[in-house]
């Protein structure tokens, strides 16, 4: 009788902290108080710390000023390691169409705001051997987030 | 192994688990800057949200009005739900916040206010609709981003909102009525002219949402990516995109190949291929919506070849939109799950 009890609280303990550690945060984002090209410059050099080659860095900006924006500071910056990407594009279709991954960065004022998907988002039951690149990406991108919200 | 052995192992364990979450002391500021400042500023001065720094706000509100919204959030209006923060957790957050102001804020209980809701429903028409939208739904767009130059400089919050109806006691509500928020449109409406029961009245109006704010349907579950096997071959196909992206409307910006700029040049892998395009009318209504759009963009399929297989694939935008708690970004994302769809469909035919 007792440990029917005991039962239940385990259960809906273990649930508990199965739902806080499944509701990660969706998008990723960081504010640093740096301005945008000192910002831009910060995350490029954060990424080859963490051992990722830029594949593109492209200007969202074309149209902006046009429409009322009073500025045009707003890119977006793919990246990836050549093995990585060579070796999940292979074998994981439904991360196919997400790489290389990508961090949008753009200027709000004096401060420079950066924005990335969760890649935990894409973590699928069908293929658990892809979970290890995702957990790696979203620590990466974290550290990376934290190293600009603290450099000034 | 007896039970009881078991179960203490068990016990174990969980308490590991919950104890490396629960016991750290939490820091407030950290906390913030780490989950907050992105949307409200590093001192709370606004953005992508409204501000939280300001006196009126600061005294205006109850800890747990600021606890209740960080654990529900506004749920289609940005402002995330935090159901993975401890109690310990949420408590620093709300303790820094306090933090920007002196003084103690107001405590209110949870009196009901009950004024003539008939006559709070003229009122709000009159008075407040321009605003806050004619049911309630709050303002569009985000705050003060990119500079944009806007017709309100602080976004009017939507007051139809679950998450706000279930963190605010009527008194609350009052509050703002009453005396305003200064440094924000929302002006006194005393000094305006309405007379305490009338604001009494808005207040039961304004109440009155709770019955039509139900949470919305269940999120659907979405699958992560769009694909067709094309049954041409890999320069076919991508001529076919190219040519169904301009039937679309778009405008072909850049082809290359998947491991472009990763790996030494002449070494790219010429079996992957990505075709980014742009639609600079559909970009900048993507961005008044949401600043943070930019990870949809700009629009791109990519085009793969493997064992004589050619597939063209996309993300799905109805999955995306997802991350995004934003009702009205829902709305473009169904657009372009369209626009992906037919075009992927007109290529692969
Ligand atoms: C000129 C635009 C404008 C008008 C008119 C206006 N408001 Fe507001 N209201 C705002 C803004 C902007 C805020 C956010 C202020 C802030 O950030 O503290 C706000 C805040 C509020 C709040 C606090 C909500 C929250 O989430 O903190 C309430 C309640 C409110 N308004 C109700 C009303 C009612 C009822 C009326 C009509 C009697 C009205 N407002 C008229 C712009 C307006
Ligand atoms: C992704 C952006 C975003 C993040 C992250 C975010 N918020 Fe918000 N928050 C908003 C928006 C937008 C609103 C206004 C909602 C509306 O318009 O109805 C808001 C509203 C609020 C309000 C109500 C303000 C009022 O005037 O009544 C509080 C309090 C608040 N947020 C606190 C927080 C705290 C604390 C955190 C961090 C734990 C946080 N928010 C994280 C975007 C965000």
């Amino acid at each position: 009788m007792k440990y029917k009890n005991l039962t239940k609280v385990l259960i809906s303990l273990t649930l508990f902290l199965f739902i806080s550690a499944s509701q990660a945060e969706q998008l990723l984002m960081a504010r640093t108080n740096q301005g945008f090209p000192e910002a831009m410059l910060k995350l490029q050099e954060t990424l080859s710390e963490f051992k990722y080659s830029l594949s593109r860095v492209q200007r969202i900006d074309i149209g902006l000023t046009a429409s009322g924006y009073q500025t045009d500071k707003y890119r977006i910056v793919f990246f990836g390691t050549e093995k990585e990407i060579a070796h999940l594009s292979k074998k994981y279709p439904h991360l196919l169409p997400y790489i290389p991954w990508k961090i949008a960065i753009f200027a709000e004022q004096q401060d420079t705001l950066l924005v990335s998907a969760n890649p935990m988002q894409l973590s699928d039951k069908k293929y658990p051997d892809a979970d290890k690149y995702l957990v790696k990406w979203k620590k990466d991108i974290e550290q990376i987030f934290q190293i600009l919200r603290e450099s000034e | 192994m007896t039970l009881s052995l078991k179960y203490h192992i068990l016990l174990g364990t969980v308490f590991l688990l919950a104890s490396a979450s629960l016991h750290a002391k939490p820091n407030g500021e950290q906390l913030y800057s780490t989950h907050c400042s992105a949307c409200h500023g590093a001192n709370g001065d606004g953005g992508v949200g409204v501000p939280l720094s300001l006196p009126d706000f600061q005294y205006g509100v109850t800890n747990d009005y600021l606890t209740k919204t960080i654990r529900l959030g506004r749920p289609g209006r940005i402002m995330p739900a935090f159901t993975n923060l401890s109690n310990k957790e949420v408590k620093a957050i709300v303790k820094h916040i306090r933090s920007w102001a002196p003084g103690k804020p107001f405590k209110y209980s949870n009196k009901k206010i009950n004024g003539n809701v008939k006559h709070g429903k003229e009122i709000y028409a009159k008075s407040c609709a321009a605003c806050h939208g004619a049911t309630g739904q709050g303002g569009k767009g985000t705050g003060v981003t990119f500079s944009r130059p806007r017709d309100l400089p602080v976004i009017a919050p939507a007051l139809n909102n679950p998450g706000f109806l279930a963190s605010a006691p009527d008194l609350m509500i009052k509050t703002a009525l009453m005396n305003g928020r200064e440094g924000t449109p929302m002006l006194s409406f005393l000094k305006q002219g309405l007379s305490e029961k009338d604001i009494d009245d808005v207040v039961s109006y304004v109440r009155s949402f709770e019955k039509n704010s139900a949470v919305k349907k269940i999120k659907e579950k979405h699958i992560p990516y769009l694909s067709y096997e094309s049954p041409n071959s890999m320069e076919e196909t991508i001529a076919n995109v190219k040519k169904a992206a301009i039937g679309k409307n778009f405008r072909i910006i850049r082809e290359q190949y998947l491991n472009e700029g990763l790996v030494k040049e002449g070494k790219e892998n010429k079996k992957q291929m990505m075709v980014y395009f742009c639609n600079f009318d559909f970009l900048n209504r993507a961005l008044a919506i949401d600043p943070r759009v930019g990870l949809f963009l700009p629009c791109r399929l990519t085009i793969t070849e493997e064992n004589g297989k050619v597939t063209v694939s996309s993300i799905n935008p109805l999955f995306m939109s997802g991350f995004f708690n934003n009702e009205e970004l829902d709305k473009l994302c169904q657009e372009m799950h369209q626009v992906y769809t037919d075009m992927i469909e007109e290529s692969t035919f």
